[in-house]
């Protein structure tokens, strides 16, 4: 059964973000995002990362994109044209990188993985909101407190930024 | 049929989550630099994320850790403040400028 | 313990009073210092002189301190005394006290009062530094030093080109004859390991002969330089631009003899270098024809004496090279006297002319100055060797052991010497008799100017018996400078004689002669009176190809083009690699991403495969 969940959410994860790369309106971009974090969600829930599933589900696609399909209308973000002055480095530099980067990579990952074991749903617990819990609170309390002033500090930024004078 | 039960019973080798995960990751890159409205890149950039973010998952289920978990969500916190005060930003400049082109941000140079 | 230093340090203390101070000192003071100074000086060498023993058997030797220490090679500031140096001193500090004097009342209206005595006792240091050195170190340090104020004294009126122009010169042919000089101090250390006099004299027979000739020779090329004789003299006659007390010190009595000092001091090198000896006895012979020769044409009186200071010194060149080493000092000494009242009477004949230098426009002196006349006949009997004076018996001397030498190179001694009296009377009788042909009413000097010369009269007459070299140098050298044969002393006097009676007759009773003379040897004339144009052939030979090859070659060449070009160069290569690498910041988000996404894979892949290879070696 988790080979067959496997390849269908993969694949749902492939095409939406093949679709994010391709379409031309950010509308239909977004969408496909949200696409993609659902099908890893499930890939999450598969992986014994139960409480990640879940925060994806909520904090990523429910409350990031929606975010971005706020400012998407609120910009009234139109197709994408065709017109101005495209670079040509990132095309002819970029894709080639990018090639190379995957294919070193797949290869490593083929050669080096081999034995590293076999994942099946419910294979590991530790992900669990209670697992999750005990680890944050007391191995990384620190960066937990800091990531609070970290949200703090983007809400403080994202309102002086975005606000209309007051005249 | 025994074989393909055999087959569908076992489990997903840990090496194609992290093929997936180079894969999207790929695509994401890919993605920012051929895109030429800002906040599709920005989006490509949340892809790229998240695809890492498979990968952690991926390891901390390898080596039955915990920390890998806990990783995304720190992860998640920081994408989700860099998403706000980035979209701030976005907001700013095309107040500024009146484009989404990517291509026509470009003062700041020689 | 004779405390030897003493004698530099007090005209060393002169020095820095009156240059550090003299600007606020009133005239007085000056002088007070300045001549307090060297007589203080003159005054300490008569003390070792009288308690020092003998001086022959006990040379004082005395070491101050370790100047250079390296390895083997130890030079320490030693001054050493012996019969050589102390006549040596005497006549320095002597004659240097009389011009001191002399010079109180000839430079009273000249600017920079107090800059004059200060270099002039600056002067006394370095010469007496030089006489007093007991190693060739402390000789060539002196040897520079006074050359440096030759070099400030004669451009003393720092107003005028000419002056500072002829300081230059001084200088620089100096210095090429202290390159030879270097060169042979650099051949004794390599052969002998020190420097020291004692030593080196004493190491010196059992060296080859072709090392000793080597190192005589590149003496006598710095002595050529600084005694001013063929083929370095042509600083000398343009020194003539300093002030007259300085071309009496320097370029009569002290600096320029310093040559003939040294080559005497280094006698044990030239005797046992035949060669260079020979060389020195021509060269100097060579060069007292050749001065005498222009001496008899020049108009202005300190050039006449300039040239017959560079054809006395021919002499006394010539004396050291046939052997007789005491003549030759013998006639350094007489020199000092005669040739120094010659100049210091030719500034009491200028002074009195308010500045005239030009003897055409002299004449008739006679009625208003009989006392600077009178010293001047006594230097001019001497100089041309009338019987008794001091110039008589050394020159003689001189003569007299050429003739041993080499006959011929007597009979041109002795035809050189009649030109010598010729040209020294023509100048007397030029300035002294007939009508005063210049501007204004000429005046007496004053006694501060006549003082001096009355004593060096008196020197120039008896100075002979006085100071009877050889006997007081006796046994210093090997040759023995014994009874002279009197037939020559009776054909050189009679040749002085025939001088001083021949420019009787051209330049007196009949004055037309010269004229005529003059415009029927034509070309001729021309030529000597224009100095054999030697300065106008080391100009186009020597240097204007140095001056227009270090235009060319090393300014434009080498350093504009080489040095500036390569770092300017530099600048240039940056500021053009910066323009490339401008380029990439084109502003261009995705550009930049580009480059960002080639740098991450390229690290990546590089870690990859190192722990790939990790990896694979370890399995």
């Amino acid at each position: 059964m988790d080979l067959a969940f496997f390849f269908v959410f993969s694949a749902i994860a492939l095409i939406c973000a093949i679709n994010v790369v391709l379409q031309r309106h950010p509308i239909s971009s977004a969408l496909s995002l949200v696409g993609v974090m659902g099908s890893l969600a499930v890939l999450y829930l598969q992986l014994g990362g139960e409480f990640i599933a879940m925060a994806q589900i909520i904090v990523y696609a429910g409350a990031v994109m929606v975010l971005f399909i706020f400012v998407i209308m609120l910009l009234n973000a139109g197709a994408e044209s065709r017109s101005g002055k495209a670079s040509w480095t990132a095309p002819l530099l970029g894709i080639p990188a990018l090639l190379a980067f995957l294919g070193f990579t797949v290869y490593y990952f083929l050669r080096g993985f081999n034995n590293a074991g076999v994942v099946k749903f419910g294979g590991y617990t530790g992900g669990s909101a209670a697992g999750v819990g005990i680890s944050l609170f007391t191995d990384y309390l620190l960066p937990f407190e800091v990531t609070s002033v970290l949200i703090l500090i983007a809400i403080v930024g994202a309102i002086v930024l975005a606000r209309k004078e007051m005249d | 049929m025994p074989e393909a039960m055999q087959v569908l019973q076992s489990g997903v080798p840990v090496s194609w989550y992290l093929i997936l995960s180079a894969v999207l990751f790929t695509l994401g890159v890919a993605g920012f630099l051929l895109r030429r409205s800002v906040i599709t890149v920005f989006m490509c950039i949340e892809l790229m994320l998240n695809a890492v973010n498979l990968s952690f998952v991926a390891f901390s289920n390898q080596h039955k850790d915990v920390s890998g978990n806990i990783f995304t969500f720190f992860v998640m916190v920081v994408a989700a403040a860099e998403a706000a005060v980035g979209l701030a930003i976005i907001l700013t400049v095309f107040k500024n400028r009146q484009t989404l082109n990517i291509d026509e941000i470009n003062t700041l140079k020689n | 313990m004779q405390n030897l230093w003493l004698i530099p340090a007090f005209p060393f203390l002169g020095f820095l009073l009156n240059g550090l101070f003299g600007r606020k000192f009133p005239k007085a003071v000056i002088n007070l210092i300045a001549v307090a100074s060297v007589l203080a000086s003159f005054g300490w060498v008569l003390k070792v002189w009288s308690s020092g023993g003998d001086l022959a058997a006990n040379p004082i030797h005395e070491h101050y301190f370790t100047w250079m220490q390296s390895g083997q090679f130890n030079v320490g500031w030693d001054f050493a005394v012996d019969k050589l140096t102390m006549i040596m001193l005497f006549v320095v500090t002597g004659i240097g006290s009389l011009i001191h004097f002399y010079a109180t009342g000839y430079m009273a209206h000249e600017e920079g009062y107090y800059r004059f005595f200060a270099y002039l006792n600056l002067f006394m240091f370095f010469m007496l530094n030089l006489v007093l050195g007991g190693n060739y170190l402390i000789l060539f340090v002196g040897w520079e030093g006074v050359g440096l104020c030759s070099y400030l004294l004669v451009g003393f009126y720092i107003v005028k080109k000419s002056a500072t122009t002829a300081g230059n010169k001084a200088f620089i042919v100096n210095r090429i004859g202290d390159f030879g000089f270097s060169l042979a101090m650099f051949l004794i250390v390599v052969n002998f390991k020190t420097l020291d006099f004692t030593q080196v004299f004493s190491a010196a027979p059992g060296a080859p002969t072709s090392t000793l000739t080597a190192i005589a020779l590149l003496l006598l090329v710095g002595a050529t330089g600084k005694s001013a004789q063929i083929p370095l003299y042509v600083w000398l006659p343009d020194a003539m631009e300093g002030p007259t007390p300085v071309s009496a010190l320097i370029h009569a009595a002290t600096m320029v003899t310093a040559g003939v000092y040294m080559c005497t001091r280094s006698a044990v090198i030239f005797l046992h270098a035949p060669i260079a000896m020979e060389t020195v006895a021509v060269i100097g012979l060579a060069t007292a024809v050749f001065a005498a020769t222009i001496g008899l044409t020049q108009y202005d009186i300190k050039k006449v004496y300039a040239y017959s200071t560079v054809s006395q010194l021919g002499y006394m060149f010539l004396g050291v090279g046939v052997g007789a080493f005491s003549a030759g000092i013998w006639h350094l000494v007489t020199h000092a006297f005669f040739k120094a009242l010659l100049f210091l009477g030719a500034g009491s004949v200028i002074h009195a002319c308010h500045g005239e230098q030009d003897m055409r426009h002299m004449g008739g002196l006679w009625k208003y100055a009989k006392g600077t006349g009178a010293t001047l006949i006594c230097a001019s009997l001497a100089i041309s060797g009338f019987p008794f004076t001091a110039g008589y018996f050394s020159k003689d001397a001189i003569l007299g052991a050429a003739y041993a030498h080499e006959p011929w190179m007597y009979w041109v001694g002795v035809v050189t010497a009649g030109m010598t009296a010729f040209y020294v009377w023509r100048a007397f009788w030029m300035t002294f008799t007939g009508e005063y042909k210049g501007h204004g009413h000429p005046h007496e000097s004053p006694w501060s100017m006549l003082g001096p010369l009355v004593v060096l009269a008196i020197l120039s007459l008896g100075g002979g018996f006085f100071f009877n070299v050889p006997k007081i140098l006796d046994n210093m050298f090997p040759i023995k400078e014994g009874a002279e044969d009197m037939t020559l002393t009776y054909i050189s006097v009679a040749f002085g004689l025939g001088g001083i009676a021949l420019s009787y007759y051209m330049y007196v009773v009949n004055t037309k002669v010269p004229e005529r003379i003059t415009a029927g040897l034509g070309g001729l004339y021309t030529l000597v009176y224009n100095k054999y144009f030697v300065d106008e052939i080391y100009d186009t030979a020597v240097v204007r190809p140095l001056v227009d090859g270090s235009t060319t070659v090393l300014w434009h060449v080498a350093d504009q083009g080489i040095i500036d070009g390569a770092v300017n160069g530099v600048g240039t290569e940056a500021r053009g690699i910066g323009g490339i690498l401008k380029l990439l910041q084109g502003g261009n988000i995705r550009s930049y991403a580009t480059w960002v996404v080639v740098g991450a894979v390229v690290l990546l892949v590089v870690m990859g495969v190192t722990a790939m290879g990790f990896a694979a070696v370890g399995q």
